[in-house]
């Protein structure tokens, strides 16, 4: 073994590597391409850049093609992207033709790739067309929709599908997010990649260096949330029970650490309202964080006593993933995602109201044997269910499906 | 007569079907695809979950979480799908069960939007391992390293495939002679449906490890 699997064989154990190399002996010698809009940031970008060398490694010939568009494409994705996040969006008709000339111009550059390849995924709205642009493909085509699109903005929604509608399976993380395709929607959740810098083990110092850094008293309780300031985030809320929880631990502090926002309107106002909240208490500590800060997140969640994901609308919300990785107990929002990872008393506390948080908050900080435990459980439940390994064993099994006619059982080998 | 050693991976699939009523999510149960119903009552031991939950089914914990009504909760969550060898009886207790309930009651519970059921199918994924297995004692030093998901090709997804609608290794064994009655009869003993399938599993190797081979 070599390279990234034998990274991740120290993490996860040779079992599950072992069942990796099974799957991909199964699927034999075939091509793989994967294509989305961005080589780096973001998501999507995270996950394939460890997962196409990951497939390489298990012996599956697989390459990740990146499509190239200009300012006004990627403004019309971006509306594309809150329009199925639920916002109402108006594209104007010659943005949306850029859209399919740029697609058309990557598919002529893909074209031999693209024709040739046994599976074809794409990834998000922005290179969907390209499915209609490739005439003579010969594999299946997959389209992986990243986003959260439970509510879709109905008229954006019905022209994407007309280039969705054709391909041969499409994968969505929930059940809440699949729509009315007429192919198989399979449904496999996110992941967590446990050997990035934003979830790699810290050496103490390095931890240690976050209260120097951001003014906290070690010998004092540490609360956060880790998250873009945005309303459906609920950072007020995250305040409020904070000062309820204060009463009754006067030495809480809390961090809440997101981006700076300089280039989203909303998300300022949302820091402004963050800052009247906060009324000028020492103890709490914003911190706008520029976006290539992952260890400095993950020192940040490492340091906390527990996490807050107090969300009141989530996609699926790795984040909690990610501190429950680092042994943290996290109380969260009853919503989306979410529930799918915080079990109450296991994993930490769906709540529905800031004071449903802050009496978890003062509950767990005065039962340490039992935040402890749950730390824990949820190290081992991420461990199990939300790792990148798993994500590519479905990725697999989603392969081996298409490469069967069978439709409720498929047995192999 | 060797035992081949497989896995199988669950794979969900969504099928654009939700209800966000009883009265829906009965109207649905007709017609759903009956991989459906089998996926909201057993695929739950493969997916991710503690010990000991509150319901076994999908249908019970949806009524009780998204619709608050604690009675059909509990009515939908005491079935035992090991009662059924037919998917199809299956569906119609579930029925009759939600149809006792709406009789006489005209209030409309209506859940969440963003809880509503999601009748959710599955392809079952099987491949081979490279282990396969002569002698039934080998099984004491294999099964507690098993993945949790090859006990459930073995021991769940068996009944629905054999002829007798029982797991493999009592298959595998009643092949032999009534040489391991008594071990076939313990088998049999373990009920698949209520523990978790690493707890399944622990069982079973006990199982297997306390019984005399010498017999």
């Amino acid at each position: 073994m070599s390279g990234l699997l034998e990274k991740y064989n120290d993490v996860v154990g040779e079992d599950v590597i072992g069942q990796l190399r099974e799957l991909a002996d199964n699927v034999g010698e075939i091509s793989v391409v994967h294509v989305n809009s961005t080589k780096y940031g973001g998501g999507v970008a995270e996950i394939l850049a460890k997962l196409v060398p990951m497939m390489n490694e298990l012996g599956i010939r697989t390459s990740w093609e990146v499509i190239e568009g200009d300012e006004d494409f990627y403004q019309t994705t971006k509306s594309f992207h809150n329009a199925l996040q639920g916002n109402i969006v108006e594209i104007p008709d010659a943005m949306l033709r850029n859209y399919e000339r740029i697609n058309e111009r990557n598919a002529e550059a893909l074209r031999d790739k693209l024709e040739s390849a046994d599976i074809v995924f794409i990834h998000d709205p922005q290179p969907a067309p390209l499915l209609k642009m490739t005439p003579k493909r010969k594999g299946k085509w997959v389209w992986r929709c990243h986003i959260d699109a439970s509510r879709p903005f109905r008229p954006v929604w019905k022209y994407l599908r007309n280039f969705v509608v054709e391909y041969d399976a499409s994968i969505f993380s929930l059940a809440n997010f699949a729509q009315n395709l007429p192919h198989m929607q399979f449904l496999i959740p996110p992941s967590i990649d446990p050997i990035s810098d934003k979830n790699i083990e810290l050496p103490a110092n390095e931890i240690k260096s976050v209260y120097k850094e951001f003014g906290i008293d070690p010998e004092r309780p540490l609360i956060s949330q880790i998250s873009r300031f945005d309303r459906f985030k609920d950072p007020v809320g995250v305040i409020w029970a904070y000062k309820i929880a204060k009463k009754f631990l006067p030495g809480l502090q809390l961090i809440l650490a997101g981006g700076d926002a300089a280039d989203d309107p909303e998300g300022a106002a949302v820091i402004e309202e963050v800052r009247m909240a906060e009324c000028g208490d020492p103890d709490i500590h914003i911190l706008l964080l520029p976006p290539d800060a992952h260890r400095k997140i993950n020192a940040i969640q490492r340091a906390s006593d527990l996490v807050l994901q107090k969300s009141i609308r989530e996609g699926f919300g790795l984040t909690v993933a990610e501190a429950l990785w680092k042994h943290k107990a996290v109380i969260g929002g009853n919503t989306g995602g979410i529930r799918l990872q915080i079990f109450n008393h296991h994993t930490g506390f769906l709540v529905d109201s800031p004071e449903g948080a802050a009496l978890r908050i003062r509950y767990l900080l005065f039962n340490r044997d039992i935040l402890r435990q749950m730390g824990e459980k949820g190290h081992h439940f991420v461990k199990n269910n939300f790792l990148i390994t798993r994500h590519l064993r479905e990725y697999l099994t989603v392969i081996l499906s298409l490469l069967h006619s069978e439709f409720s059982r498929i047995v192999i080998g | 007569m060797k035992f081949v050693i497989k896995d199988c991976a669950l794979i969900p699939i969504a099928t654009g079907k939700s209800a966000r009523t009883l009265r829906e999510l009965r109207h649905l149960l007709e017609s759903i695809e009956a991989e459906s119903i089998y996926y909201h009552f057993w695929g739950n031991l493969l997916k991710p979950r503690f010990d000991d939950p509150e319901f076994n089914n999908d249908f019970a914990a949806w009524a009780k979480h998204a619709l608050h009504d604690g009675a059909i909760a509990e009515k939908l969550a005491v079935i035992d799908p090991t009662d059924f060898t037919d998917i199809e009886d299956l569906r119609h207790e579930i029925i009759d069960i939600i149809e006792e309930s709406l009789f006489g009651d005209d209030s409309i519970h209506l859940c969440q939007r963003d809880e509503k059921f999601n009748f959710i199918t599955s392809q079952i994924l099987v491949f081979n391992t490279d282990t396969v297995v002569e002698n039934p004692k080998e099984l004491t030093a294999l099964l507690p390293k098993l993945p949790v998901s090859s006990i459930f090709y073995h021991f769940i997804d068996a009944r629905r495939r054999t002829p007798e609608h029982i797991d493999d290794f009592r298959a595998w064994l009643s092949g032999m002679n009534g040489k391991f009655t008594k071990l076939i009869e313990e088998l049999a003993n373990v009920d698949p449906y209520f523990s978790p399938l690493p707890v399944l599993r622990d069982r079973l190797s006990e199982i297997f490890a306390d019984y005399d081979w010498s017999d």
